[in-house]
């Protein structure tokens, strides 16, 4: 029975350390098939963590705090936009720009505000989210199997882990059974077609962005008043990258974007398992090398593993009308 | 009776410091297939692109049915029932053809009732002007005829009575030209108005009733298409008389100069595009390769020249094999040996655009004397010598210090065939060689090919202009699905003939 216990904490691990990769692959979906490169998800997760842990501490309720690490990341999403579609500059430094304005902004901050460079006050209970029990899971327990599933593995996660998977078949219906998701997807192949069909080529995009920073504020919030009860410094620590490259590998689509969350979720969840563990033959593995296989198999998955990934066909490249 | 259904009054429009439309005035009758004419370059498809709401221009009135129109986007002009068809396709490829025709237009934001009535109202519309159109097939999946089709289709969908097509031919074999003509008759006898977009006069002279000509931005001459003779027009678009038919000699072949045996190639994607393909060029002669795009020319064209690797297949210079798999030969390489390329893309493979003139004037020649001694360039050199062969090939204006990619089309081509022609080159492959080259320049072009051929070179002559292939070649090899299917003596063949090969129905 022990076996299967340390199964069902897998799982429950990987659900939860899955979330923010969810969320921000959904928000770079939105982002890249609007034909806009989103490379600053690690900048922008960053800073929902920041102020939505900020928030929730002085306002003292989580969803405020939420609520204006929307208002943050939609804010930085316009500036992406207003750097890279309506100035037309190079998406990719744009981003990057954002990604190291953010690693500054934050620790600079929360030094100037709190004293600490880069650590925001611990959370009581009222300024963060809790996890949430849901019905009978207590009474269920015992049931074999079916208790296993509902109570260990379903129940007891913060209400991020059921919004990120609630998102994917939303992010799905509206992609692909929308008049918008038409849209989006067409002006991320051709703007041009979508121009000459009487649409607003930056409009679409800018819309597209603002849906895209909303997402990713989920995933910040998640981090810094969900699991954990503070914010620190460069607390996402890559996973915006980790979902990029979820998202490539998932070939821009919401589904198999989940599986590829899901698998680095797993082998993250593995990992923390693994440390500490003496295997035959070989002894204690090292933590860092233990540490690096999710990134390891980043890479190795993107070199080709999976095929080749074609991106929407006008990603990265402003859109000009005139000659 | 005749009513005016669109009226453009007064129309300017500039790009920066040129000024592409000058007081263009323009009456389209209702029910008529109104042709517009002139070289590339003249302003055809800017003038245009403000009718559809595109560009916006800087001044000027533009009126539908005799009431004033404000432009600001397509949308504008969709609903006051004008469309478009652009010479490069406003399609997403891996859209169906339904997602394309309804995007922008869906009438509903989830999908549902409305999709079913539109997928029943196109049904109707193919069957009406018996378009033959599969709604759910990829656009990725479809030949350029069928998208033309879905283009037109889209505009109808969407309301159009005047129906504008930017050079629509460019891309089409004689047999798909053909058809779009009955489905362009067969629109105007539904009281549709069409607007036709050309450098073409047979086109004119074929399908339209009354012709407007543009010449350097400027309209020049407005006609009752039976008023008027292809010679006439030709003269007012050039604004001089040209020489529609090219004086050739008799062919003289010469020994075989180059030859291909059995060649095979891959593109990018890993798919076979060139499939057992046999040359044979002789010294003396032009051979002209027709096809339609797409069908394996342009990486025929890469192997012949040492871009692309083989996969398997020899090629033989003056009957000495040069390259195979093994031993594959790069561009420079087969260039000492004497074999130049003008690439298909000139501005891609061809030009580095960035650059100036003379350092374009003698890539692939740069290293050698007198351009440069001991790995040093020759600055005076170059310049001298670069004036001297901007001269004789008529490349205008004359500054070789002037930036590449502000030469209009015809004198970025003029650049490159000078280079490589300037060398001698026993064997010459050319890749479309005027596409968006002006008639004026177009004659110049083919004049220096002849005179290479008469000075004994192997030419091969890769062309989609069927037109150009016909006047050119000595012997005509007609290629598709990376297959060599036919071979004609150019003194008894047709361009029905070549267009059905063409279209791998023979």
């Amino acid at each position: 029975m022990e076996f299967l216990s340390d199964i069902a904490s897998l799982i429950n691990s990987t659900l939860r350390i899955s979330t923010p990769l969810v969320f921000a692959a959904m928000a770079g979906i939105f982002a890249e098939r609007s034909g806009v490169i989103d490379f600053s998800l690690e900048g922008k997760m960053l800073m929902a963590a920041f102020v939505a842990a900020v928030g929730s501490y002085f306002l003292g309720n989580p969803w405020l705090g939420l609520l204006l690490a929307i208002i943050a990341c939609v804010s930085l999403s316009m500036l992406h936009g207003f750097a890279s579609v309506t100035y037309k500059g190079d998406q990719v430094v744009s981003c990057v720009a954002i990604n190291i304005l953010i690693i500054g902004l934050t620790t600079a901050l929360a030094a100037a505000w709190f004293g600490q460079a880069g650590l925001t006050p611990t959370l009581n209970e009222d300024q963060r989210f809790l996890e949430v029990n849901l019905p009978f899971a207590e009474s269920l327990r015992d049931v074999p199997i079916i208790g296993t599933i509902y109570s260990d593995i379903l129940s007891g996660h913060y209400i991020f882990v059921y919004l990120a998977y609630l998102s994917v078949p939303l992010v799905f219906w509206v992609v692909f059974k929308t008049s918008f998701g038409l849209r989006l997807r067409a002006v991320g192949e051709n703007p041009s077609a979508v121009d000459t069909a009487g649409i607003n080529v930056f409009a679409m995009r800018y819309k597209a962005l603002a849906i895209n920073g909303v997402l990713i504020a989920f995933a910040g919030a998640h981090l810094s008043t969900a699991v954990n009860a503070n914010f620190f410094r460069e607390m996402s620590a890559g996973r915006g990258y980790l979902a990029l490259a979820a998202m490539i590998f998932g070939k821009w689509h919401p589904k198999t974007a989940l599986v590829a969350c899901l698998l680095f979720g797993f082998t993250d969840a593995l990992q923390i398992r693994l440390q500490g563990v003496e295997l035959p033959a070989v002894g204690e593995i090292p933590v860092q090398l233990i540490q690096a296989i999710p990134y390891v198999l980043t890479v190795v998955l993107l070199a080709g593993f999976v095929g080749k990934a074609i991106a929407p066909n006008a990603i990265g490249q402003p859109y000009i009308k005139e000659r | 009776m005749v009513s005016p259904i669109l009226e453009l009054t007064n129309i300017n429009k500039s790009f920066g410091h040129v000024h592409a439309n000058k007081n263009i005035n323009l009456t389209i009758n209702k029910g008529t297939i109104h042709g517009i004419i002139g070289e590339n370059g003249a302003g055809k498809s800017t003038l245009m692109s403000i009718v559809f709401g595109l560009y916006q221009a800087n001044s000027g009135t533009i009126k539908v049915n005799g009431k004033e129109i404000n432009l600001r986007s397509p949308k504008d002009s969709i609903i006051n029932g004008i469309g478009m068809v652009h010479q490069h396709f406003m399609l997403v490829e891996n859209f169906t053809v339904l997602e394309n025709i309804i995007l922008g237009f869906e009438g509903e934001l989830v999908f549902g009732k409305n999709l079913e009535k539109a997928k029943k109202d196109l049904k109707d519309l193919c069957d009406t002007y018996k378009l033959n159109i599969d709604l759910n097939s990829t656009i990725s999946d479809l030949s350029v005829g069928f998208r033309q089709r879905v283009e037109i289709l889209k505009s109808l969908y969407r309301g159009a009575e005047i129906l504008i097509l930017d050079e629509p031919t460019g891309v089409l074999t004689p047999q798909e030209v053909d058809e779009l003509f009955k489905i362009l008759r067969s629109l105007k006898e539904e009281g549709k108005t069409i607007v036709l977009i050309t450098h073409k006069l047979i086109e004119i002279m074929d399908l339209t009733s009354e012709v407007s000509v543009m010449r350097q931005g400027e309209m020049v001459g407005h006609t009752k298409t039976e008023n008027t003779n292809k010679e006439q027009l030709a003269e007012m678009m050039v604004g001089r008389s040209v020489l529609l038919r090219l004086d050739k000699s008799e062919v003289k072949a010469g020994e075989v100069l180059f030859k291909v045996k059995n060649l095979t190639v891959k593109d990018d994607l890993d798919v076979t595009r060139v499939k057992n393909v046999d040359l044979e060029i002789r010294s003396g002669e032009i051979l002209g390769l027709a096809g339609v795009t797409g069908n394996g020319q342009t990486e025929l064209l890469e192997a012949l020249s040492g871009i692309r690797k083989v996969e398997s297949g020899e090629i033989y210079l003056e009957g000495k094999k040069v390259s195979d798999r093994q031993n594959f030969l790069d561009p420079r390489k087969l260039k000492d040996k004497g074999l130049a390329h003008v690439p298909e893309d000139r501005q891609r493979m061809g030009l580095v655009t960035d650059f100036k003139a003379y350092e374009n004037l003698i890539f692939g020649y740069h290293d050698q004397q007198p351009f440069s001694k001991s790995s040093v360039l020759n600055h005076r050199d170059i310049i001298s010598h670069s004036k001297k062969i901007m001269e004789e090939y008529d490349v205008r204006p004359q500054s070789p210090n002037l930036i590449t990619s502000n030469f209009s089309g015809g004198n970025q081509q003029k650049i490159i065939l000078s280079r490589e022609l300037n060398e001698n080159p026993k064997v010459l492959l050319v890749g479309q060689p005027t596409r968006g080259v002006d008639i004026g320049a177009i004659e110049f072009i083919h004049q220096r090919l002849i005179d290479m051929r008469d000075r004994g070179a192997a030419i091969l002559l890769v062309s989609v202009e069927l037109d150009e292939v016909l006047s050119l070649s000595d012997r005509i090899v007609v290629m598709f699905d990376g297959k060599i299917v036919g071979e004609k003596d150019n003194k008894n063949v047709t361009d029905r003939e070549l267009g059905l090969l063409m279209a791998g129905v023979v």
